[in-house]
């Protein structure tokens, strides 16, 4: 598998930490915090996930991946693109 | 048709052509008591035990392709009772003495080889926790032993003692683990299973559930029609949460592949199974005289059956790390698995929320050492609705009740368990 960095460019998937599911967001409410760190959609199919290039620019990069087939459909860098 | 010797003789008279099928490939009926969604070993096993155990044999085993054709046909084989939390070492206990009169329950030779396993230590630090899990394993009738490095060399005197970043210091030794033949554990099932009663049904995947006015679920709906069912069980290891989520559960669980290798033939060279401590590397030999081999998951979610090259890269620097003589082997195959992580390693076989629906999941890359425990206890479950004594740890809301059972201390990342 290699991940297209939007800064470095195609790079070998060694090179990058995972971190999952980029869904998620951190709840204000206290009862939501369970479902936060425990609880996954764990798709069969394209998934949005976090991948941190610790052997690259250090960018944490978010990922549309298929999880049946690892084909890769767009990487953009994940400041700013949950908003 | 009981196995025997005398059956073995008389059939070697006509040249073994005539042994009858083992089990009866059924055909969906209506409706049946319980119904069990998977069938690899754990589903195999839950269906022998509600029949042999609890009596009830209008049990149907769906399988949407062939027994077997996921991790229970994919693993390494490895059994082994050497944990260390309390919620998890009686339940592995009680596997691996079922493993020990499996055949004889089964009349099948499952090929339950107690060829021991070493996890090698290289540090202080190391060999100061596997004494603590070596006491719990022997707190819980496990049996263990801690090897210095002499008695390490006296067992593989191939291994690579004086690495400069990690020489091996010694071991513990669990005398009881070692490998069962994967095929006949679920063949073995099956059959048992199936002169019972329990009907075993392939390409029937499952794809929704039926669900009355309460939301209870009622049966399952199939790609071979509508099935009624009092309960309905899950098993499906890594598609857990797939399947759920066509009852509106959302699991603590993540899809992994994990990736496992064979060498070709050799001549008997690996005592039992060995782990290497640093990296993470294990390694046994089959009868065949297959170096079998793996390391750790990929570490994304995938669905693939199939890994990628940093593992295999990895797991075979660990080998040439720990035994360098195993460069000298050729790679014949690798394959992957779909193995269902669960967010603290360890697994859950309890009630959902939904009426009617019991999960049997989580099981890592480690289930294949449960099946015969996982499939008594989630019998037990879904005939009396009470976890059995072995796996009451093992509940879905431990997550939110923070009663995590986690081995490594990891926490909630999937990928580190
Ligand atoms: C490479 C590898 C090595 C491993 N090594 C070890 C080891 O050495 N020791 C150990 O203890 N464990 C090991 N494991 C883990 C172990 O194999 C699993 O935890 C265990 O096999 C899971 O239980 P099972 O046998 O019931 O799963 P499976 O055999 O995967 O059974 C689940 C079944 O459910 C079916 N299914 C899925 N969805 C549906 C549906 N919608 N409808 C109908 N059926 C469905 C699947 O087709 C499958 O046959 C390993 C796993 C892998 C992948
Ligand atoms: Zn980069």
């Amino acid at each position: 598998m290699r991940i297209p960095c939007p800064y470095c460019g195609e790079r070998d998937a060694q090179e990058f930490v995972y971190r999952g599911d980029a869904s998620p967001r951190r709840p204000d409410d206290d009862a939501e915090f369970h479902a936060y760190v425990y609880l996954r959609d764990n798709p069969a199919g394209p998934m949005r996930e976090h991948w941190y290039h610790a052997q690259g620019c250090r960018n944490w990069i978010e990922l549309i991946r298929d999880t049946r087939t690892h084909r890769i459909d767009g990487a953009v860098l994940a400041k700013g693109a949950g908003q | 048709m009981r196995f025997s010797i005398f059956n073995l003789a008389l059939n070697a008279l006509s040249g073994h052509r005539h042994w009858g099928r083992n089990w009866r490939d059924a055909s969906p009926k209506d409706g049946y008591d319980i119904v069990i969604v998977g069938g690899g070993g754990h589903g195999l096993a839950a269906a022998y035990y509600l029949a042999r155990v609890h009596g009830i044999t209008n049990v149907a085993v769906l399988e949407r392709g062939w027994i077997g054709g996921g991790n229970a046909g994919r693993n390494t084989t490895i059994i082994r009772s050497n944990y260390g939390l309390p919620g998890n070492e009686p339940f592995y206990e009680w596997s691996m003495k079922l493993w020990e009169g499996l055949e004889q329950e089964l009349n099948y030779n499952v090929m339950v080889s107690q060829r021991g396993i070493l996890n090698l230590y290289h540090s202080d630090g190391q060999r100061d926790a596997y004494v603590r899990r070596g006491n719990a394993m022997i707190m819980h009738g496990a049996g263990a032993e801690l090897l210095d490095q002499d008695a390490v060399r006296r067992m593989a005197p191939f291994l690579n003692f004086d690495s400069a970043r990690f020489p091996i210091q010694g071991g513990l030794l669990h005398r009881r683990g070692g490998t069962a033949r994967h095929d006949a554990v679920v063949w073995g099932y099956a059959r048992a299973a199936s002169a019972l009663g329990v009907d075993i049904i392939q390409n029937c995947e499952v794809t929704g559930f039926l669900r009355d006015a309460s939301g209870a679920v009622t049966g399952v709906e199939t790609s071979r029609g509508a099935i009624r069912a009092e309960k309905v069980g899950m098993s499906v290891a890594g598609h857990t949460s797939v399947v759920g989520a066509m009852a509106g559960l959302r699991l603590p669980i993540e899809s992994h592949v994990l990736q496992a290798f064979v060498t070709e033939g050799l001549k008997p060279v690996i005592p039992g199974v060995i782990t290497f401590g640093a990296g993470h590397f294990y390694i046994s030999q089959s009868d065949k005289g297959g170096l079998v081999f793996g390391g750790d998951i990929d570490g994304y979610n995938t669905y693939a059956q199939r890994g990628n090259m940093p593992v295999v890269e990895d797991v075979c620097e660990g080998g040439m790390a720990i035994m360098p003589m195993i460069g000298r082997a050729r790679v014949l195959r690798s394959w992957g698995g779909i193995v269902d992580m669960s967010m603290d390693g360890s697994p859950i076989i309890d009630r959902t929320d939904v009426p009617g629906l019991y999960l049997n999941g989580g099981w890592c890359y480690g289930g294949f050492k449960a099946t015969p425990a996982a499939g008594w206890c989630f019998a037990h479950l879904l005939a009396t609705d009470s976890a059995h004594e072995t796996a009451s740890a093992y509940r879905l809301d431990r997550f939110e009740q923070g009663w995590l059972i986690d081995e490594k201390g990891v926490g909630a990342q999937p990928n580190l368990h």
